[in-house]
């Protein structure tokens, strides 16, 4: 076990994959010498040349669009995105190829492609490095959607997502990368927890909290602050967003009854409302509240000073599980 | 070659001779095979065919009937309704002829939709050619069986894809080289400018293969770029050959310049074929609504298979025993076509579901389950359960 920061606990996964199969390349802008702005690359172009960790030209869907040739000839390229907000140039070449090549050939041609995504906000940047675009990517078939939440699923995850064969969107928090964590990195890979599985963070007997990404820390918060008012919270860390594991959150709902979702993105047609409607439909008898969702507003992602309005908090993530318990909370006397 | 691992740097380009000057303008068309015939000869390019036998010519000749004969029979077959849509190549015969004869087997090929002549070329069986447009499926063959990629609607996304796949020739250190296809108007796509720009910027060995047909649907070529496409290439440093498309024997040396080029670690090569769509965009356009009639009889006089033709009646070598041999086996492949069609086998219901993804997927079991238990609802013993 050592101490690692997320940012360090990707790097050393990524340098895990990049030892492990001469396949690997990654590619990216500024992820060479500079080691990403964030550094998450840092030292991996040093140790496995510049053919192997590859300086793009700063062209987004020219980095996936090579990404596809390059898996059509048997590389499993990892893509690094430099900040959610500049996905969007890609996004043809991720939902019109990367997507749909292999039910297209019928499984002739596989896209093990992994796309390294730091999103979210909560660091006070300008416009476009704070969103939350998953629900684009959730909503597209042929595509895995992951978000990790700690140093150790950083570590664990990015090493599943490259072996996987199906392409993977990898949403790395970045307001967390400096968050310290235990790290097993002798565990071998072929048994550690699955890519596909949502995790029980915190155990409790009152509501089911799911959450992903940077907001679980924050939902693991709200449910310590929580107990100290008698409130069981049960936290549910997503981990994987397509598909998502209803197995185990349907468990936790049939446990508890209550049901509350937080992610940052914006409510409409975001992946709470999925959760919502899928937990309805597979266990409407168990639960004895509506769903609760507690998500970033239907607005553009504002300006920094505004950003803590924006965000879910403890705060707000506790008025909506009072809001699922039926406890006095902002909307008491609301129809609705 | 890029072998050593140890010396991964891209080696530096040749030295340019006169054929690779970058700065080379697409003013000076090549043309090898006037429209009557004949032969033309060039100081750069004679070099590059002089191993063409007539025998090669014939078959060359042969490639080119068959190929448009596959064209017109689908087509025909799309009119009465065996195909939903089908996208000619009419008037393109030279350009994916004279380019798919000049590949090796382990080059790859990333083709439009419209590249059936290049495929013909590459070994693909005509039945393959049109799975996609009657809906049996939405690829025609296994890439890895022609090494040639399935045909991209997107318009100029495989730009990109042959890039990338070029990159991955140079890590491997192979000297195979990947093609992209793509026609005048996805040159305003930014995927194609992205593709060039990697392309140069990482030296790979990739040839793009621009047929100028002039119309992208109803738009013409002049509202796509001020200058002509070739020239567009020397902005991104790669050199770039204009050619005449609808000339076979130029179109081949055109290309295998620019795969030397490329198999000897030279780089990217822009290659605009100047030839005409003769024919709608697809079966569903109808380009009388946007250009004149007069301009197709300027193309029809150019006609890539008249000129070849014209050319071995002047060499003597077009007899009875070729045009009977060409006809036979274009009247084969045509058949093949129709009976491949129409005896395609359907596909089941529940394929729907097959292949999204490689590996096992929860969310679309579950739908697949539910499906399969309501189409299961229909059947006769679900029935007379439920009364």
């Amino acid at each position: 076990m050592s101490q690692l920061t997320f940012a360090r606990a990707i790097n050393a996964g990524l340098r895990k994959s990049l030892e492990s199969d001469p396949k690997v390349i990654l590619m990216g802008e500024d992820i060479g010498n500079l080691g990403g702005v964030f550094r998450v690359t840092d030292g991996l172009q040093k140790d496995f040349g510049k053919h192997r960790v590859v300086d793009t030209p700063l062209a987004e869907s020219g980095i996936i669009g090579t990404a596809v040739g390059l898996a059509y000839r048997g590389y499993r390229p990892v893509c690094e995105i430099q900040f959610d907000g500049f996905i969007y140039p890609a996004f043809d070449q991720i939902v019109s190829q990367v997507a749909k090549m292999h039910y297209r050939t019928q499984g002739k041609v596989k896209m093990p492609i992994t796309i390294r995504v730091p999103f979210g906000g909560g660091i006070g940047s300008p416009e476009h490095h704070s969103e939350s675009p998953e629900a684009y990517f959730t909503h597209t078939s042929g595509l895995r959607v992951i978000s990790v939440s700690n140093p150790q699923d950083a570590y664990t995850m990015i090493q599943q997502a490259i072996a996987s064969d199906d392409p993977v969107l990898y949403f790395e928090p970045k307001r967390r990368y400096h968050d310290k964590g235990e790290v097993d990195e002798a565990a071998p890979l072929a048994q550690a927890f699955p890519m596909g599985s949502a995790r029980v963070a915190a155990v409790g007997a009152d509501v089911t909290l799911v959450a992903y990404g940077p907001l679980v820390k924050t939902a693991l918060d709200a449910a310590l602050a929580a107990s100290d008012e008698g409130v069981s919270i049960e936290v549910v860390d997503l981990r994987s967003l397509s598909p998502v594991d209803y197995a185990t959150v349907e468990a936790s709902v049939r446990k508890t009854g209550r049901l509350v979702i937080t992610h940052e993105a914006g409510q409409s047609g975001g992946l709470g409302a999925e959760i919502a409607a899928s937990i309805t439909e597979r266990c409407f008898h168990y639960l004895e509240a509506a769903p609760v969702r507690v998500t970033g507003f239907d607005v553009p992602y504002p300006y920094s000073k505004l950003e803590s309005h924006h965000l879910p908090d403890l705060d707000r993530i506790l008025d909506g599980v009072d809001r699922a318990l039926g406890r006095p909370n902002s909307l008491s006397g609301l129809e609705g | 070659m890029l072998t050593d691992e140890a010396g991964r740097d891209r080696k530096a380009p040749e030295p340019a001779k006169s054929v690779t000057n970058p700065r080379r303008t697409g003013g000076d068309l090549v043309q090898l095979l006037s429209p009557s015939g004949e032969r033309i000869s060039h100081p750069e390019f004679d070099l590059w065919i002089s191993d063409v036998s007539d025998e090669q010519l014939c078959s060359l000749y042969e490639d080119m009937v068959v190929v448009r004969r596959i064209d017109t029979e689908a087509t025909a077959l799309q009119r009465q309704g065996e195909l939903a849509l089908w996208p000619p190549l009419l008037g393109q015969e030279a350009a994916q002829v004279g380019s798919g004869r000049a590949f090796r087997s382990d080059d790859f090929v990333f083709p439009t939709y419209r590249e059936s002549g290049v495929a013909y070329c590459r070994g693909v069986a005509a039945p393959d050619m049109v799975k996609a447009w009657r809906g049996n499926a939405l690829f025609g063959w296994d890439p890895y069986r022609y090494n040639m990629a399935t045909q991209q609607i997107m318009i100029g996304s495989q730009a990109l894809h042959a890039t990338g796949y070029a990159m991955g020739i140079q890590h491997d250190g192979a000297d195979s080289v990947s093609v992209g296809y793509f026609g005048d108007g996805a040159t305003s796509e930014g995927d194609v400018s992205e593709a060039l720009v990697f392309a140069a910027s990482f030296q790979a060995p990739v040839v793009f293969i621009c047929q100028n047909n002039h119309w992208a649907i109803s738009e013409p070529v002049t509202l796509q770029s001020h200058v002509q496409l070739a020239d567009r290439a020397a902005g991104f440093g790669i050199p770039a050959i204009r050619v005449d498309g609808n000339d076979v024997l130029a179109v081949l040396a055109a290309t295998r310049v620019a795969l030397d080029r490329a198999r000897k670690g030279g780089g990217p090569t822009f290659i605009e074929a100047v030839t005409y769509r003769m024919g709608p965009h697809t079966t569903a356009d109808d380009p009388t609504r946007y250009r004149d009639a007069n301009e197709l009889e300027d193309w029809a006089a150019k006609d890539p298979i008249a000129r070849l033709k014209a050319l071995l009646e002047r060499k003597g070598l077009l007899d009875e025993q070729l045009e009977t041999r060409v006809k036979a086996k274009a009247d084969e492949v045509a058949a093949e076509l129709r009976s491949g069609t129409i005896n395609m086998p359907e596909p089941a219901a529940m394929d729907v579901f097959k292949h999204v993804y490689a590996e096992e997927n929860s969310w679309l079991e579950r739908q697949k389950d539910h499906y399969a238990r309501y189409l299961e609802s229909f059947s006769g013993s679900a029935q007379e359960g439920a009364l």
